[in-house]
């Protein structure tokens, strides 16, 4: 069975939801980071099909995943330094620590 | 069945498994692996669909410079596996449940797309002689903008890690 089109958005789609899981059912802060960078990736997979699929007539959409891995290791650097001040404030990554917040 | 399909399906297998790994190991060091085995996979997905230098780039940038900053994270807070607390069962299933149908969904919302079948020719539109030429001409704006990102998100790392000054007596402290 020959590889088609589907196949890859299924794969895009698991990786996504498998994220989305991981956020809602972990609650160690760094752990649900690294499911939205894996959210991330299963976009920017699903973008170098399109274009692969699109018959490779330009790298637009390469240089589009490219701007959203610069957005990322951004988002990393900042979210993490907040994570560290987070643990050394309250000595735990837990995030429904957190939810004093609302108070 | 030829070597493109077989490698996909290889390819998928380790991204989908490895990803479940993120999710359900109790040790977050063995998560960030999984994590890194991950990335591996998605960048063998670049590299079969002719986009060399993001598979390099998503090596270089993700496995290599984001994961060790989530590894070093992980080692200075020095986080046992058994000092995390679960959450409970039910939540654990409501997420199950609600990730399982957002697949669901988005899957019914693609079923009508053109379901084709992938060329399989080898082209160079992804080799960084191509993507540089168009970085520099028609998206150097952005490029530009992006680096003054970095230099923000950089500043602002530093700005939130600093240490906080010590507090005088009769100061009231926010908590």
């Amino acid at each position: 069975m020959p590889v088609t089109s589907s196949n890859y958005l299924i794969l895009s789609l698991l990786l996504f939801s498998i994220g989305i899981m991981g956020t809602l059912i972990r609650r160690n802060a760094i752990i649900i980071f690294m499911c939205i960078e894996l959210m991330l990736n299963a976009v920017n997979l699903l973008l170098v099909h399109f274009s692969h699929l699109n018959g490779d007539v330009d790298a637009d959409s390469q240089i589009f995943v490219f701007f959203i891995m610069v957005v990322a290791a951004a988002e990393v650097a900042v979210g993490l330094a907040i994570i560290a001040m987070m643990y050394r404030k309250v000595h735990s990554v837990d995030v429904n620590i957190l939810n004093r917040l609302k108070h | 069945m030829d070597f493109y399909d077989i490698l996909f399906w290889i390819l998928s297998v380790m991204a989908v498994g490895c990803a479940l790994g993120v999710v359900l190991s109790r040790n977050p060091i063995h998560s960030v692996i999984f994590l890194i085995l991950t990335f591996f996979a998605i960048s063998g997905h670049y590299l079969i669909m002719n986009a060399q230098f993001l598979a390099i780039v998503n090596i270089i940038v993700y496995a290599g410079a984001i994961m060790v900053l989530f590894l070093y994270i992980l080692m200075l807070m020095n986080l046992n596996a058994d000092a995390e607390p679960q959450k409970g069962l039910l939540v654990q299933i409501a997420g199950i449940l609600s990730g399982g149908t957002l697949f669901l969904v988005l899957l019914a919302a693609t079923k009508s797309a053109h379901n084709e079948e992938i060329n399989k020719v080898s082209t160079n539109v992804g080799l960084i002689t191509n993507l540089g030429k168009l970085l520099f001409t028609k998206y150097v704006l952005p490029f530009e903008i992006s680096s003054v990102l970095f230099l923000t998100a950089m500043i602002g790392a530093i700005v939130i890690g600093k240490k906080e000054p010590q507090l005088k007596n009769g100061e009231e402290h926010i908590a």
